[in-house]
């Protein structure tokens, strides 16, 4: 009995990609297996979790909303190095709606979403036409001046933030709602970015003008994904409000646009499930070397440089490379 | 007042114009927009400390060697990092503003902060000028910014390495036509800046304090005099450096102090945001915008 060796995927690839025709579960568990697996554990784990590896999932989930929106604007040409200003926005909005007109959370929620995000796009709107470098630096700017404004001008509680917003009702609630909106958002816009419409995105990063040349408005497109972009990220703000109960000027901090960008550079900044993996990875290892303090920050920044370098596709890429190449035994047949 | 604001605008502006002139030059030179710029700059500054008041050796002796370690470590960057994303702008930026954030959070980790960390001044002494006493240091400041420029100026338009910083800035294919090696070029321009961020520490430090945060301001006011002036200008840093100097010391003294960092940061929203290219920046319309 001689045997062989057998990639399993290339059955399945070809009977999956245009005509469906999976022949056993082994197959289909072949291909949803890591799709369904991830989801699963986000959404069985918090039953099992203490409070506080509940509180280290729930910022898995806003940062890897945050990582998914930076790639959704990565993946359309737009490099942000400031989330911050879609997180800060969508928690700003959340925090007024609450402290100064008493709207619960269910309700401040998703209007500071929708809301945040509109800002945020008519805010990036005059500048959207900047290539490269130079977008990157107006969204590197913006963060950082409206936190000097907000302290300059000393609206909205100054310095010291509005404090005392309506909590969520319960941790189990927190969890479930962000992870959900998480798992919600990847899958969907993974399923986007495979579509028509997600092609003409990835056409504009790889080559404007040509999109431009096929008669398309990339201006139009760019508004568009510049909006679901801060949409997500304003969502994760709003969230956050209700959580830490506070908001100030923290959440225009180097952090929340630094750590989207460790994530995605980490996990592979060519898919949005890259993204979302690097913040699974980064965010519990954080929180683990709690211990170590400040060196975290010097960690991420090292991280950084070397994923640049070494691994610019990120983990994501080997993984599917290496899940994509196992192999099986089967026998030679005469 | 107002002659005194004037005075302290001018130094203010050759303050900017110090900080902002390594960049420049690496930007300028080699296109690499050099992220960690803050660091070198406040690395320098801890290093010029550490050897004047742990080896206790003369306070120029000190000053130099740390400009000498700044630029070994600049072209270490490029040597080790930079290269192998050579021309992807994005993983450059993500690259170099990794290597600052973790030069700044270790200074930050290990506490050195405190008004006992800083560099003495050269005389304390001062002087009375238009009704105003200026330190020496200050003066020093105007007069250093100058022989800077100047000599800046003439080593790029009379020394061979000078001549071949400006080939390769100009067309790096043509440059290479002409046996100029635009690696060895690109790494002396990252180091050159490092070590003009060191010398800029050396100087202004006196004035206050070091810290890590400061780090991270060197390179937000490098970046708005360099864009505000045009990336790669010479004379535009020098025009950005007066007009933000000036508007800040400005602002200051008739606004309040909490609105100086605003009026840079909308003069940069501004100018990206009209001409990216910058004042006096070569114009290079659908590369920035399209």
């Amino acid at each position: 009995m001689k045997k062989r060796r057998e990639r399993i995927d290339r059955g399945i690839k070809a009977r999956s990609e245009d005509v469906y025709a999976l022949s056993s579960w082994r197959e289909m568990l072949y291909l949803a297996g890591p799709r369904l697996l991830p989801a699963a554990a986000f959404l069985l784990l918090p039953l099992f979790l203490g409070v506080y590896w509940q509180k280290v999932m729930l910022s898995v989930a806003v940062f890897a909303l945050l990582a998914i929106s930076w790639n959704m604007l990565a993946q359309t040409g737009m490099i942000s190095l400031g989330q911050a200003l879609f997180f800060g926005m969508g928690a700003y909005v959340s925090g007024i709606l609450n402290f100064y007109f008493g709207m619960p959370p269910w309700i401040t929620i998703p209007i500071a979403t929708i809301l945040g995000g509109t800002l945020c796009t008519l805010i990036l709107m005059p500048v959207l036409r900047l290539r490269g470098i130079y977008f990157s630096m107006v969204t590197l700017i913006i963060p950082l001046m409206l936190v000097r404004i907000i302290e300059a001008t000393k609206i909205f509680g100054g310095t010291e933030g509005l404090s005392g917003m309506t909590p969520l009702p319960s941790g189990l609630t927190e969890v479930y709602l962000v992870t959900g909106v998480f798992l919600g958002v990847l899958f969907g816009l993974r399923r986007l970015m495979e579509t028509d419409y997600g092609l003409v995105l990835k056409g504009i990063r790889d080559n404007d003008r040509s999109v431009t040349n096929a008669g398309i408005d990339i201006f139009w497109f760019k508004t568009q994904a510049l909006f679901i972009a801060s949409v997500i990220g304003a969502f994760a703000g709003a969230f956050m409000t209700h959580v830490y109960m506070f908001v100030g000027m923290p959440v225009f901090a180097l952090d929340y646009s630094i750590l989207p960008i460790a994530a995605a550079v980490v996990g592979g900044s060519g898919t949005l499930a890259g993204a979302a993996l690097g913040a699974v990875i980064l965010v519990p290892m954080s929180e683990a070397l709690r211990g170590i303090g400040g060196l975290r920050i010097v960690m991420y920044g090292l991280f950084l440089v070397v994923f640049i370098v070494a691994i610019p596709e990120g983990m994501f890429d080997y993984i599917q490379r290496k899940y994509h190449q196992m192999e099986r035994w089967v026998e030679i047949d005469k | 007042m107002f002659a005194g604001t004037l005075v302290f605008a001018l130094v203010n502006s050759f303050i900017l114009i110090l900080m902002a002139i390594g960049f420049n030059l690496t930007f300028g030179i080699s296109g690499v927009a050099n992220f960690a710029y803050g660091a070198l700059y406040i690395m320098s500054a801890y290093m010029s400390w550490t050897l004047l008041n742990l080896l206790h050796l003369p306070f120029w002796a000190s000053a130099a060697l740390s400009v000498i370690i700044t630029m070994i470590t600049g072209a270490m960057m490029y040597r080790f990092v930079l290269l192998r994303v050579r021309g992807q702008a994005l993983s450059e930026v993500i690259a170099t503003f990794g290597i600052g954030l973790a030069i700044l959070e270790l200074f930050r980790y290990l506490g050195l902060v405190g008004f006992e960390y800083t560099l003495p001044v050269f005389w304390n002494d001062s002087i009375l000028i238009a009704g105003v006493y200026v330190d020496i240091q200050r003066i020093a400041i105007v007069v250093i910014g100058l022989m800077l420029v100047v000599g800046l100026w003439l080593f790029t338009h009379f020394t061979s390495t000078g001549l071949a910083f400006r080939g390769i800035a100009q067309d790096e294919r043509t440059a290479l036509t002409f046996g100029i090696d635009s690696d060895r070029m690109a790494t002396l321009s990252v180091s050159f800046g490092a070590g003009l961020a060191a010398i800029a520490a050396t100087i202004i430090i006196p004035l206050g304090s070091i810290a890590p945060n400061e780090g991270y301001d060197v390179l937000i006011k490098a970046l708005a005099i360099c864009i505000i002036g045009g990336l790669g200008s010479t004379g535009g840093v020098i025009v950005a450096g007066f007009i933000i100097g000036f508007a800040e010391r400005f602002t200051d003294t008739y606004i309040g102090s909490h609105w100086t960092m605003i009026v840079s940061l909308a003069a940069i929203l501004l100018v990206l945001a009209v001409k990216p290219s910058g004042l006096f920046g070569q114009q290079k319309e659908l590369e920035e915008r399209i």
